[in-house]
């Protein structure tokens, strides 16, 4: 198997020399020169230098976090593209590092059983033959993403914001397939379950849940086609489960067992993996504060970010100059994303481009002159239901849902 | 259709039932799902050094992941990583024996430390 190199490794050396041209010092900078198949994300305090590999399977170029189960960071060069985000750049995580590296797709099968009248099972193919396909743009988003800029700092995979990525999935809805095995009264939630599994077999499973209601809304679904394309590999293929609006620990990859619960899970991985102090959507709590309740992680919050232009960068002074970025809305979607360039005082408004859904990446444009000197550009989300991103940023132990207003430092001349 | 062409579609699709979240098709040209086989690339990393602390890193944390996830890590301070220590322990099932998990956090913080 080959695959096209994709250019994006020469865009970020090109915007590193950029960087280096203008002498930014040390918070943007390794004091000696950055090897070429190095990037710097940059995350406080360090360490921030992270390899860029193209050695994982099915996958372009990626930013290296971990190879062992590989977790893969997409360069944020690519969502400068559009607002789909390309397969093969689409980031990777994993949980446990018993992957399997064969799939044939005849024989792997999803069981749907538990509290059912009857328990079924599936091959990729019946899912295909025997359910209504249904086509739905969404935003995968890991809970940690942007951990790295959690201060104080928290341990964990230390992304930059990376760890998202936007697709058209096509599959079936999970209702379909619920109502064809008949959820038995008193059902509660329905466990996920894929195939990986620890290397020590008394770990814990990685397995998640949803209430049975939000199983059964008809947005969730059960896709074996992110853009045109079957899913690579390390994104679950054959199938993975897709939750609209919600954090990425809920798609599950390589869905193996779909189990009805009677009652509610309280493995592991519910809790307290995965928690957030119980105030979304800010998930905030003082560093050591004491006695904080926390809930499993659940709905997404509004993010946006400047794509074409990155910190260090050089724009020109004195005339209209195009800034442009993506935007979502976490669980509903965006009404609107305006700019600040006075650090927050006063905002103007962009112009949204076109509209995928309210689970999508939305684009958004607009055209700033900026004094000289260096300039801050900040972006800020307000989704369909008046949620707007904050000013300042939250905090958790966990290092989950990040949606601080960003800023971009541009040095206009 | 190339991608171009498919997104518009899909677009203009969407637009058309803006009403609805979800887009019912039945796709022009279903992909093809083949048999996959990969092979994940290795990590030969080991974590620096041959104290006690180094080899019980090597013995026990690198079984289930690679050396990386710990050299990635900022740093988090001596009591940070005797908790994570005893989290791998304890909630992920490594088998570190009681008197090494000190032995392993001491050596993280001394790595971090050093920088």
């Amino acid at each position: 198997m080959t695959f096209k190199k994709p250019d994006i490794d020469t865009i970020v050396r090109r915007q590193l020399l950029q960087a280096g041209a203008l002498g930014l010092g040390s918070a943007l900078l390794a004091r000696s020169a950055l090897a070429a198949d190095m990037v710097k994300l940059p995350l406080p305090g360090g360490p921030d230098e992270r390899r860029l590999t193209h050695a994982f399977p099915q996958k372009g170029t990626m930013i290296l976090q971990r190879t062992r189960p590989p977790l893969l960071e997409t360069p944020f060069s690519v969502y400068d593209k559009g607002v789909f985000t390309p397969v093969n750049e689409f980031y990777v995580r994993w949980h446990w590092a018993d992957i399997p590296t064969h799939m044939d797709p005849k024989t792997h099968t999803v069981t749907i059983g538990g509290h059912v009248n009857k328990e079924l099972k599936f091959t990729v193919f019946d899912l295909m033959r025997k359910f209504k396909h249904v086509e739905l743009a969404a935003v995968n988003q890991c809970s940690g993403n942007s951990r790295g800029y959690f201060q104080p700092r928290v341990a964990g995979g230390e992304w930059s914001n990376g760890a998202m990525g936007n697709a058209r999935w096509v599959g079936v809805r999970l209702k379909d397939v619920l109502d064809e095995a008949g959820v038995k009264p008193g059902a509660v939630q329905v466990q996920f379950e894929g195939s990986e599994r620890p290397v020590i077999a008394t770990a814990p499973n990685l397995k998640k849940s949803l209430n049975v209601d939000h199983a059964r809304d008809g947005e969730v679904m059960i896709a074996w086609e992110m853009n045109g394309q079957s899913l690579p590999l390390l994104n679950g293929f054959p199938f993975r489960l897709i939750v609209p609006g919600w954090y990425a620990t809920y798609w599950t990859k390589m869905l193996q067992h779909v189990t009805v619960l009677d009652h509610e899970d309280t493995n592991f991985w519910m809790h307290p993996a995965y928690t957030i102090p119980d105030n979304w959507p800010q998930a905030n709590m003082t560093p050591g504060e004491k006695d904080v309740k926390f809930v499993p992680i659940n709905k997404m919050v509004p993010r946006s970010f400047v794509t074409n232009l990155t910190t260090g960068a050089k724009v020109p002074a004195g005339r209209p100059e195009l800034v442009r970025g993506i935007a979502f809305g976490g669980d509903t979607g965006v009404k609107m994303v305006e700019l600040s360039i006075d650090g927050g005082k006063t905002w103007m408004p962009t112009q949204l481009g076109r509209d995928y859904g309210k689970y999508s990446f939305r684009q958004w444009t607009t055209h700033v002159k900026l004094d000289k000197g260096a300039q801050t550009l900040m972006a800020r989300c307000t989704n369909s239901d008046g949620l707007q991103q904050p000013m300042t940023p939250n905090w958790n132990p966990g290092g989950f849902m990040r949606n601080v207003v960003e800023t971009t430092t541009v040095m206009a001349v | 259709m190339n991608d171009t062409q498919r997104i518009t579609a899909l677009g203009l699709a969407l637009a058309a039932f803006a009403a609805t979240a979800l887009l019912l098709t039945s796709p022009a040209q279903a992909v093809t799902l083949k048999s996959t086989s990969v092979k994940l690339p290795e990590s030969t990393r080991v974590f620096p050094g041959d104290s006690a602390g180094a080899k019980a890193a090597n013995s026990y944390c690198l079984m289930c992941h690679s050396v990386g996830m710990v050299m990635n890590q900022p740093d988090l301070g001596k009591a940070a990583w005797l908790v994570e220590v005893n989290k791998m322990k304890n909630a992920f099932k490594a088998p570190i024996p009681e008197d090494q998990v000190a032995v392993i956090a001491d050596y993280i913080d001394s790595i971090k430390g050093k920088k």
